[in-house]
């Protein structure tokens, strides 16, 4: 039952073979087992679980069962939960119960799953590794000395390990993307403003955009049809019709070309220099694979690319530097215990209560809005920001998906970049131009490193075009087994 | 060397509290007065994870502003983030406007002085831009703490800023008073000046003539026109003291203290904050279409220089006149109810008695023109009284005295119950000349005698015996005829 997806659950919950408790019961279990090596979970919380497991069968008894109702779950915690624990892995906010749940988390809710916990991440989303977390690193299922990736690393290893299905994460600038490569899952990440911000605590605002994770692209798939949709509470949503994601996977797998007519672009920028050689192998194989498939490719440019991540680290710690200028140690959150002044109390609270990472976004920020530095930092990263879109609206002219690898390189030891941010930064050069652009990308398992570590597939769609990416990856993964594959852990 | 060899010169940033029932980014309330942060929901506090949304009735309201003053309606603006650190600022910024404000230029008409001695004046908007209030920290009661009321937090703000066109404090009040009479005329702003929904900053500087601008000092938060008054003339006198002195002026806020009358500086320049503004990413830029404001601009009042000239062009008042019957709206209203229920041929004499006797009589008792108990019907049934003959002027103020006490329901009524009709009849006057004359030989004598006086003690008695009703030219005339017969 670890290993069913959901469509197999749902099958078993309607049936009776099994229950919402017992699933959620299951997976505890497995929590209870495995969280302490993997540290995936920052909160679980059985009590509620289980009482929103036994309101599940009342409903699937009742008739009144939607796709997800009775599916445990578990949040990242940059999601705000009602009643429950929400520390978006900071010292900050490690007493912050909310009062109110974020928009994702109350469609969810709504939607009948049972949330089991609230995973562990990287300190308000700033890092690629997980280790910036307040509560420590959390591990990777493949290699527990290896870091899961970041932000969502922990949504990334409790999917990988099978503590949960499927889990909600973040990305910023590739914080669902790479984590998911790094640990041998599925995790997209829709067109910026196509889920509600709402109650996702806020990094970057202009970046921010919920994502999910599953061990498959139809998993994937049920989890986006139930976050996205328009709600006037975050005005950068977008007031568009709902889509039933899962319906574009329709088909068998008996076509042996079923991905006949799809342009799959190949920009260079992405295959060059940087990109570790065991990554390079699987993304190629992969690539072939699609080819045998029936897709085309095309080689495409997306000469500003490399520019994505200078832009990125002027403009999202610009952006973080406001938004967290809400810990202050007044009204929630962390306060000093002995200060003088007022001054003083900010100073000691927020000295306290953000980590290394943070702080560095914060100055980094605070200096590229300051008086005299604006024009030279912020406007003009804004100007490579609309370069880089302008890229990708060129590409997508002559083909339909782009592919590349989602990670240069598969997960790497713990401490090993910790006192490189660059070298951390450089972590994301595949997947941050995306967040630039605002378009939806999607990674997926499509081989194994030297290491025996997995390696992940990047495919970017045009604006919207969640479903063709969600539809490709399926095609995909109903001819390969990568996704089937296990960590030990998991076995 | 005295005042006059400076130049001042005044420039004033207006917050004006908008009316709208939400706040301006939340659904939270903003009522006045409720226990403290019960009026604040989870946007207002900057709970994790919350975004603001914009509220439309804030932006009708800029877009009402915009109409009145003639001024640009930018068809995009932008929310922007003004970042600093303070206990009642949850968030740790301000959402405001910067670069590109909802409102820029605009003009405003201004009387300034009394009477005669009185002139106009135009002064120039800057522009005026949407932004959220803070909340209120409160330093006392707290032994030593300072307690936070979040329940301001996120009321809607236009910031009228004006150029520095004004010269005197006299100007400034005239303006401010002005611009409250507008923001309320328009229905914007309740202008609740105790409850700070209109609140002044001055920005002052002094210059020789022909010089370029002085350095100025910001006086801060004025919540009531005297206080206006008296902040820039004390900030004047204190600038020219010390330029005489050979000082210099450095850049600073400055807050007044009514209790001492001084201002004493808040913050200089070097303190300043730098407040790193930038684009707002939880809000998309404001978009206007003239869709938007032509059905604002349905929907707006005649608005007080058009009454004003209309009340000159069509009624033939003066422009002293025709400026204090349109200092607010409810005046404007009162006069021109008054006008349409006696008649155009009666504009003036209404003008007269709205500006006279009803204006005395409110000011006296503290009444608002709104809450008159003489109505405008009333007024104008008196007027009309007085106009066909009905009753002399002095008569009518005993009827509207009578209509202020709710001793009647119109001035023919009052007229009738206590028979003050004036006597017209010229048989029934000669009866009580020639009994005056009578009783009052010496009188007689004496204005034969050539004193002019006499006679006027003569009418005085002749008008006592008719208890006043004798109409007076009537009883002049007859008398004068009788007695240079």
């Amino acid at each position: 039952m670890i290993h069913a997806s959901l469509t197999q659950l749902r099958a078993a919950l309607d049936s009776g073979e099994t229950s919402s408790v017992e699933l959620a019961t299951l997976f505890l279990d497995r929590i209870e087992r495995f969280n302490a090596t993997l540290n995936a979970l920052i909160t679980v919380d059985p009590d509620l679980a289980l009482a929103a497991a036994r309101a599940a069968d009342a409903r699937i008894a009742a008739g009144e069962a939607g796709p997800l109702t009775g599916i445990p779950l578990a949040h990242k915690d940059v999601f705000c939960t009602e009643g429950v624990l929400t520390t978006c892995g900071s010292r900050m906010l490690s007493n912050f119960i909310s009062p109110y749940d974020a928009h994702v988390v109350g469609l969810l809710k709504a939607a009948g799953t049972v949330m089991l916990g609230k995973t562990n991440m990287d300190e308000f989303a700033m890092g690629s590794s997980n280790e910036n977390s307040h509560f420590g690193p959390a591990r990777n299922p493949w290699n527990t000395d290896r870091v899961p990736g970041g932000s969502s690393g922990g949504s990334a290893a409790a999917v990988a390990a099978r503590l949960v299905p499927v889990a909600t994460g973040t990305d910023t600038g590739g914080s669902v993307r790479q984590p998911a490569a790094l640990t041998g899952v599925t995790g997209i990440k829709p067109t910026y403003g196509v889920a509600s911000r709402y109650g996702m605590i806020a990094y970057a605002s202009s970046f921010d955009q919920a994502g999910v994770f599953g061990a498959t692209a139809s998993d994937c798939a049920l989890m986006l049809s139930a976050i996205a949709g328009f709600d006037p509470r975050d005005s950068t949503s977008l007031d568009r019709p709902g889509e039933d994601y899962a319906r574009a996977l329709m088909g068998d797998g008996s076509d042996a070309k079923p991905l006949a007519g799809l342009r799959i672009g190949l920009p260079e920028e992405f295959f060059g220099e940087g990109m570790a050689d065991d990554v390079r192998a699987a993304v190629e194989a992969a690539i072939d694979t699609y080819r045998n498939l029936g897709a085309t490719t095309v080689g495409v440019r997306l000469p500003n690319a490399k520019l994505a991540i200078p832009a990125y680290y002027v403009l999202a710690p610009a952006e973080a530097s406001t938004n967290l200028s809400r810990f202050d140690g007044v009204r929630y959150g962390h306060r000093a215990a002995d200060y003088g002044d007022l001054d003083d109390m900010y100073r000691k609270s927020r000295g306290e209560g953000f980590g290394a990472e943070v702080k560095r976004r914060i100055l980094v920020g605070t200096y590229v809005l300051s008086h005299g530095y604006y024009d030279a930092y912020y406007l003009q990263a804004q100007k490579l920001r609309r370069l880089i879109a302008e890229d990708f609206r060129q590409a997508f002219e002559t083909c339909d998906v782009i592919a590349g690898p989602t990670s240069p390189t598969t997960a790497w030891p713990i401490g090993a970049k910790a006192d490189d941010p660059v070298q951390m930064y450089l972590s994301d050069i595949y997947t941050i131009a995306v967040n630039l652009a605002g378009l939806p990308g999607l990674s997926h398992p499509c081989g194994f490193g030297a290491d025996r570590l997995p390696v992940g597939l990047q495919l970017i769609g045009n604006y919207f075009e969640e479903s063709r990416l969600l539809a490709t990856a399926h095609r995909y993964q109903q001819a390969t087994d990568w996704h089937l594959r296990r960590p030990a852990i998991a076995a | 060397m005295s005042r006059n060899d400076w130049e001042v010169v005044i420039g004033l940033e207006v917050h004006a509290q908008l009316n709208t029932a939400s706040k301006i980014f939340s659904g939270g309330s903003t009522a006045f007065g409720a226990e403290p942060n019960r009026q604040a929901c989870a946007v207002d506090i900057a709970l994790p994870g919350v975004l603001p949304v914009l509220n439309r009735g804030a932006v009708e309201r800029a877009i009402r502003f915009g109409l009145a003053i003639g001024a640009h309606i930018a068809p995009k603006s932008v929310f922007a983030r003004k970042n600093y650190f303070y206990p009642d600022l949850p968030k740790g910024y301000q959402i405001s406007q910067f670069e590109l404000p909802v409102v820029s230029g605009g003009m405003i008409t201004i009387r300034v002085g009394e009477g005669d001695k009185s002139y106009e004046k135009r002064v120039n908007l800057t522009r005026a831009h949407l932004e959220e209030d803070a909340g209120k920290s409160l330093h006392e009661d707290f032994h030593g703490m300072s307690g936070i009321d979040l329940n301001r937090a996120g009321t809607p703000l236009l910031e009228i800023v004006s150029e520095p066109e004004m010269s005197s404090s006299a100007e400034a009040v005239a303006y401010a008073r002005a611009l409250h009479a507008l923001v309320r005329w328009i229905e914007i702003c309740d202008g609740n000046m105790q409850e700070g929904s209109f609140r002044c900053d001055a920005n002052v500087s002094v210059r020789r003539p022909g010089r370029p601008l002085g350095t100025r000092r910001e006086i801060k938060n004025l919540n009531s026109f005297r206080f206006l008054q008296q902040a820039i003339d004390y900030e004047v006198q204190w600038q020219i003291d010390a330029l005489e002195d050979g000082g210099t002026i450095r850049q600073a806020t400055v807050l007044f203290d009514p209790d001492s009358g001084e201002t004493r500086v808040m913050r200089t320049k070097e303190d300043a904050h730098d407040y790193r503004y930038f684009p707002d990413p939880d809000l998309l830029p404001l978009v206007i279409d003239t869709d938007w404001i032509e059905q604002v601009d349905a929907s707006m009042p005649e608005l007080p220089q058009a009454m004003k000239a209309r009340f000159m062009n069509d009624y033939g008042l003066s422009a002293y006149d025709a400026a204090t019957l349109t200092a607010s709206r409810e005046v404007g209203t009162y006069y021109q109810a008054t006008v349409d229920a006696a008649g155009i041929a009666l504009a003036k004499p209404c003008a007269n008695w709205v500006m006279g006797e009803l204006a005395a009589r409110l000011n006296k008792g503290e009444i608002d023109i709104g809450e008159s108990p003489v109505g405008a019907t009333q007024l104008a049934g008196l007027i009309a009284r007085i106009a066909d003959g009905t009753i002399s002027n002095n008569m009518a103020k005993k009827v509207f005295d009578a209509l202020w006490n709710g001793e009647g329901e119109s001035a023919d009524e009052v007229i009738e119950a206590q028979g003050l009709r004036q006597v017209t009849d010229s048989g029934a006057i000669e009866t009580l000349i020639d009994e005056v004359l009578a009783a009052n030989r010496k009188s007689v004598d004496e204005f034969r005698a050539g004193k002019e006086k006499a006679f006027n003690a003569l009418v005085g008695q002749v008008m006592k015996a008719s208890r006043g009703k004798a109409n007076p030219a009537q009883v002049n005339d007859m008398l004068r005829r009788k007695l240079n017969s």
